[in-house]
């Protein structure tokens, strides 16, 4: 009697554990596509190409694989997750795409996923909003592409989205809007944030012409290998940089590793 | 003994799942103590919102090192935000843990969910009022302003549910700042007062190409006439002005009406013909603006030193700027006789925590954050006003707004004119009510805006049957079907999840059942004793 009556207690807690979690969906974004490489679309899913061409505000679909993503968030009880992904011929960015926490973590670079949303512009960038997803079968992590001598150029934003490097830049000192910061790197673009949290900003040049470059502490943030290196870079430093082609009113580099040499 | 052992396990596993699925009780509530110990070192933490904006975050370190002076026991570290929202968030979550900052920049709206959890925001009442440590007490260490001097229509916005939760820091509204040049190229005069109709017919008008594709005004390939910084502004003033339903002070939900269906309408019939877009879907509107390619952007006054050809903050490059008159304006009207403009602007609140004295200490740092020295110098980083009138009346500020235009640095002409538009018209601005829910219904009502605007761009029918549906979808969204009302009123909170009833009626059978042991148990030890003797 003593033994099932402890039975029956131990049975009530486990269930008052069991109502206490959560219930959200669980299985989302399953696998669909198992064998696709990654070159081949599937049926109704735009090539790069196709979606180059999209107009704005239209609805496209696409595949392509994760390569990086922004740390995940809830908006108003809705999981958001900013996304970098590419295939083979071009790089896509998703803004604040529809995400569990659970299917967020599933998301780690290589993942192909099929995405549907509409094709946006903010500020030069061009992206996929208001997104939902599915994962599929295959796997794929992009080369960087060396975008060095587009730099500065139009056809720099051909590249727009990929993960692309930069070799042989020139550490300079910070300046923006003509104020010299007497330093290597800024906590946000004009020192207003503080170390670990905000986004830094450095400068480098290449044959006369100097350009801004950031690590988005969102996507790197405080902890990692590159927010530490931009720290400790020194004016005059001579770099190798990769990163995702990010636009902001031009070229804003979100940068994912940093080489001094 | 064994099932002793096990009996006492349960019962410990039983109050550790009764207190974790409850969380909290809350602390107790703060009292002032009758005099600060000096003689104890105290560490507090402020959480401050900058508008990406070096020189804020100057003027924060430097108001600290100064007030570390005054009081050396006292050391302050600041964690530097740009947005509300994410403060907003982090504090959500330290609730939780108990972790909340002493001192923490932000927004009644906000504040009201914080007050979901008990005497975690301090009541400033009796702070206010206390003779030693209140509002220019005779304790403090530095020129406070006495609650006098607190501008009333400022401070009434810290007040809710009964009790001043925050102190106001900055005061702002918005503005709208405009292309004169390109408007007199358009063939139009600015009127005395902005009305949305003549904003839409210019707007308008400046959507014509020419043969090539080109907009006819800048010759350029982009022109987006009209773009609204914040949304949620732009519905609340309009429905405002329109004495509309919004929503009343006890929390009830009255945006989705007839009028905010006319609004939408009329907004997508704009954005169908390329004059209307927001922040959200293309960008901010000072950059537009200063490339030459928006002619109305409207944006807090806190913006201003974004604004215009010789702005001293710039998000664009030198070649990308082009050359103009900068008008600033209040916001459209739909009656200019009666003009209605939205306060807006940083709050401060204090949280609660076990030690008074600590308490005590963020007080007196975020009084001297009310201090002429502070207030002056923060105003003058964009177009803050001070929001006492001591500062305000300082020979300094009248001084700095005296000097507009002299250069395009700490007197530029399109900053100072922002302040100058809140300042002369603070009897026309207005705030909405603050009860748990209030910051959701204030994103809904942006999100009115921003999914009829992209809606029109994707091509879809936007008429009855879609608003119905946006209705509902906002509804859901920001779960305005769910919120309880007034911060202090004994809600109607509607039947438990099931979850929830599980959870208790479990409970309860596991209490009853171990009390039910527990009395057999006692019966039997007694019997077995009573056999034994």
């Amino acid at each position: 009697m003593k033994k099932s009556l402890i039975l029956v207690l131990a049975l009530m807690l486990a269930l008052t554990f069991t109502a206490c979690g959560n219930d959200s969906d669980a299985g989302k974004g399953s696998d669909a596509n198992k064998g696709a490489d990654a070159d081949v679309k599937s049926e109704g899913v735009m090539t790069y190409a196709e979606y180059a061409a999209a107009a704005l505000d239209t609805e496209v679909t696409i595949e392509a694989y994760v390569q990086a993503h922004q740390s995940w968030w809830e908006k108003e009880g809705v999981g958001k997750i900013t996304v970098y992904a590419q295939d083979k011929d071009g790089g896509y960015f998703i803004y604040e795409m529809n995400c569990s926490k659970e299917d967020s973590e599933k998301l780690v670079p290589g993942t192909k996923i099929k995405v549907t949303g509409y094709k946006g512009e903010w500020a030069g960038e061009v992206e996929i909003m208001d997104a939902n997803f599915e994962i599929l079968e295959g796997s794929y992590i992009a080369e960087p592409v060396d975008v060095t001598t587009y730099l500065g150029l139009d056809d720099l934003a051909n590249y727009q989205n990929q993960f692309v490097s930069f070799k042989g830049m020139t550490v300079e000192t910070y300046e923006k809007d003509g104020v010299s910061y007497d330093c290597a790197f800024v906590y946000n673009d004009d020192n207003s944030g503080e170390p670990g949290k905000s986004d830094l900003y450095f400068n480098v040049s290449l044959n006369g012409a100097t350009y801004t470059f950031c690590v988005e502490s969102y996507l790197c943030d405080g902890t990692t290998d590159v927010y530490k290196a931009v720290e400790n870079l020194k004016v005059g430093d001579v770099v190798d940089l990769e990163g995702f082609l990010y636009w902001y009113n031009g070229a804003n580099p979100h940068i994912t590793s940093v080489t001094v040499k | 003994m064994k099932k002793y052992k096990m009996l006492l396990l349960l019962t410990i596993v039983s109050l550790f799942v009764l207190t974790g699925c409850h969380g909290s009780r809350g602390r107790e509530p703060f009292a002032v103590p009758d005099k600060f110990d000096t003689s104890r070192d105290y560490e507090i933490t402020f959480w401050a919102k900058n508008d990406t904006n070096k020189t804020q975050t100057d003027i924060y370190k430097k108001a600290i090192e100064d007030f570390e002076e005054l009081y050396p026991n006292i050391t302050v570290n600041i964690r530097l935000y740009t947005d509300y929202s994410v403060i907003y968030n982090d504090v959500i979550t330290n609730i939780a843990t108990d972790t909340t900052p002493n001192v923490c920049i932000t927004y009644p709206d906000h504040i009201a969910t914080y007050l979901t959890g008990a005497n975690v925001v301090i009541p400033l009442d009796n702070l206010f009022a206390d003779e030693k440590y209140g509002l220019g007490g005779s304790e403090i260490l530095f020129d406070a302003p006495v609650r006098d001097e607190l501008l009333p229509q400022f401070l009434d916005e810290c007040s809710f549910s009964g009790h001043y939760y925050a102190v106001p820091f900055m005061r702002s509204s918005e503005a709208c700042y405009i292309n004169k040049t390109y408007v007199e190229a358009l063939g139009f005069k600015l009127p005395e007062t902005l009305t949305w109709d003549y904003i839409w017919e210019v707007a308008d008008a400046a959507t014509a190409k020419d043969e090539n594709g080109n907009y006819l005004v800048n010759g350029q390939s982009v022109m987006i006439p009209f773009i609204y910084k914040s949304t949620d502004n732009m519905m609340i003033q309009m429905l405002k002005q329109k004495n509309a339903g919004y929503s009343t002070p006890e929390g009830e939900i009255l945006i989705f009406n007839d009028t905010t269906k006319e609004l939408l309408i009329n907004i997508a019939d704009h954005v169908e013909k390329g004059s209307f877009s927001t922040f959200k879907i293309s960008s901010y509107p000072a950059n537009f603006l200063n490339a030459g390619q928006c002619i109305f952007a409207i944006d807090s006054t806190a913006g201003a030193t974004w604004m215009g050809s010789h702005a001293p903050l710039l998000d664009i490059s030198e070649e990308q700027l082009v050359e103009f008159e900068t008008a600033v304006m209040k916001i459209p009207q739909f009656d200019p006789s009666n003009p209605a403009m939205i306060s807006q602007g940083p709050s401060v609140c204090v949280f609660n925590k076990e030690d008074p004295q600590e308490v005590l200490a963020s007080w007196l740092f975020t009084q001297y954050l009310l201090t002429n020295e502070v207030q002056i110098a923060y105003s003058q980083t964009e177009g803050y006003v001070p929001v006492t009138s001591k500062a305000q009346a300082s020979t300094e500020y009248q001084d700095y707004l005296s000097r507009s235009g002299e250069d395009n640095d700490l007197h530029y002409d399109v900053k100072l004119k922002a302040a100058k538009l809140l300042l002369e018209n603070q009897d026309s601005t207005f705030v909405t009510p603050v009860f748990n829910g209030s910051a959701s219904l204030r994103s809904a009502a942006g999100q009115l805006i921003e999914n009829v605007t992209k809606s029109v761009r994707r091509k879809e029918t936007v008429d009855a049957s879609y608003m119905e549906k946006l209705y509902d979808d906002v509804t859901s969204l920001y779960r305005l079907d769910q919120k309880s009302t007034s911060v202090t009123s004994k809600a109607e909170l509607g039947p438990l999840p099931k979850t929830a009833v599980i959870l208790l009626s479990a409970l309860g059978l596991a209490w009853l059942l171990i009390i039910v042991y527990v009395c057999r148990e006692a019966v039997k030890h007694r019997k077995t004793r009573h056999n034994a003797h």
